[in-house]
């Protein structure tokens, strides 16, 4: 969190009118590739609306000096949400956010749900020998916080 | 070739080998790592390149042309060097003046205008300054050439971690994606990880590996668990260090993972690049003889 905010103060130094760059950071201590974190944590943004749609995202050399980072993985990362059509190249301008991407994001994030969540969460539960019934009562138990 | 191309160098000091039969490239437009520990020849191969001292045999080629004793190819490179070689008396605008004169891409104005951002005084002289600051006056010359090859022998030495962050985000902005070469002689290694695309590891005179960074922590993963299940599980692998307590042992691999037995306690993780190379070099038996 301290690194988050010491890099938001310098970035906004540096650039008064910056466009939202500071929602992104990366761990290199995670197992997960740089270039991968990059690609979802600017996903994340433009799902939670930080980049709104047809509207530009930061250059790879803006994000490469925000977070000292190689220029060539940012690029990756980017190409990835290319690849995905989740972003676009205008020529001359930069990167922008392809009309639909939230959709396509929501779509993609669903059919994830099973694998990332469910799974993983059943065979947690087989460990603990817990029933069906208790993780179906703790899925209300969720509801019911998420709620207030 | 846009490169640099170490060929087969050569540099021995009376009986010792500082050199022996280096061959390397540092293609144009990217940024290198060049990793060693003290002493395994990093700055003997910067000063050959910068044609501070000449190669016992071997030669270095800049964009293809032999660079030794080459005023017009040496242009193309510059080289930071740990060592100062200042005039101490000199003022630091003065030293900004007069590298406008000897060189013909130097930017007076980015020069001045990082020494305000990094809070370097231009009207102290050279030794008034602090190890710090002198390392930033050195720095910022190197940043303000705007030539195609720039090479940092230990560009942080005596930085706080403000400056050095400053630093590499200056790097970067020069490196303007690509229209360059950068080479970083280092062995901060875990602050330069994510910022070189491609690693030089040199140990005792020898290149070790030269490889891209994300290949290279690709290949290199950690096993750990109960030791005869590590042991296991590392037959015929490519080991390149081991960790022990106990009855557990962390074995660091090289190459690539395959399947965990059924029913093991085994975990894999990845390893990053300073793990990489403490397990690589202390091979050479340095210490853990």
């Amino acid at each position: 969190m301290l690194y988050f905010a010491r890099k938001l103060v310098s970035y906004l130094t540096n650039k008064p009118a910056n466009k939202g760059a500071q929602f992104l950071y990366v761990n290199p201590n995670l197992d997960k590739p740089i270039f991968l974190q990059i690609a979802e944590q600017l996903e994340d943004s433009i799902f939670t609306g930080v980049f709104p749609e047809e509207t530009q995202i930061p250059s790879t050399n803006e994000i490469s000096a925000l977070l000292s980072i190689n220029p060539h993985t940012v690029l990756k990362g980017m190409n990835m949400l290319v690849d995905e059509e989740i972003i676009y190249k205008k020529r001359g301008l930069g990167m922008f956010v392809k009309e639909g991407a939230v959709e396509k994001i929501r779509q993609k994030r669903q059919s994830q749900f099973y694998e990332q969540y469910i799974a993983t969460l059943v065979g947690e539960a087989v460990k603990l020998k817990m029933t069906k019934e208790e993780i179906i009562m703790l899925i209300e138990r969720g509801y019911e916080h998420e709620r207030h | 070739m846009n490169a640099i191309e170490v060929k087969h160098i050569t540099k021995r000091y009376k009986d010792i080998t500082a050199l022996e039969d280096v061959s390397v490239t540092f293609q144009f437009g990217k940024i290198y790592g060049l990793l060693g520990r003290n002493g395994a020849g990093k700055s003997t191969l910067i000063n050959i390149m910068a044609n501070r001292i000449f190669a016992d045999s071997g030669e270095i080629l800049i964009d293809g042309a032999p660079a030794r004793e080459n005023m017009e190819i040496q242009g193309k490179l510059f080289c930071m060097s740990e060592a100062d070689l200042y005039d101490r008396d000199l003022k630091v605008s003065e030293h900004f003046q007069w590298t406008n004169r000897f060189h013909d891409h130097f930017d007076r104005d980015k020069a001045f205008a990082m020494a305000q951002k990094f809070g370097l005084n231009v009207k102290k002289p050279f030794k008034a300054l602090s190890k710090g600051y002198q390392s930033i006056f050195k720095l910022i010359v190197a940043l303000s050439l705007n030539v195609p090859y720039v090479v940092f022998d230990e560009p942080v030495l005596g930085l706080d971690a403000n400056h050095r962050e400053l630093f590499y985000n200056l790097l970067l902005k020069e490196f303007e994606g690509g229209e360059r070469t950068l080479i970083l002689a280092t062995h901060l290694i875990e602050e330069v990880a994510n910022i070189i695309e491609e690693v030089v590891v040199i140990d005792e005179g020898k290149i070790l590996l030269q490889e891209n960074v994300e290949t290279l922590l690709d290949k290199g993963y950690s096993v750990s668990g109960l030791a005869q299940e590590v042991d296991e599980y590392c037959q015929g692998k490519h080991v390149i260090g081991c960790d022990g307590l106990g009855n557990l042992k962390v074995a660091y691999v090289l190459g690539e993972k395959s399947a965990l037995p059924a029913k093991s306690n085994l975990q894999l993780a990845a390893m990053n690049l300073q793990k990489l190379f403490v397990k690589l070099t202390e091979k050479g038996g340095h210490e853990n003889a």
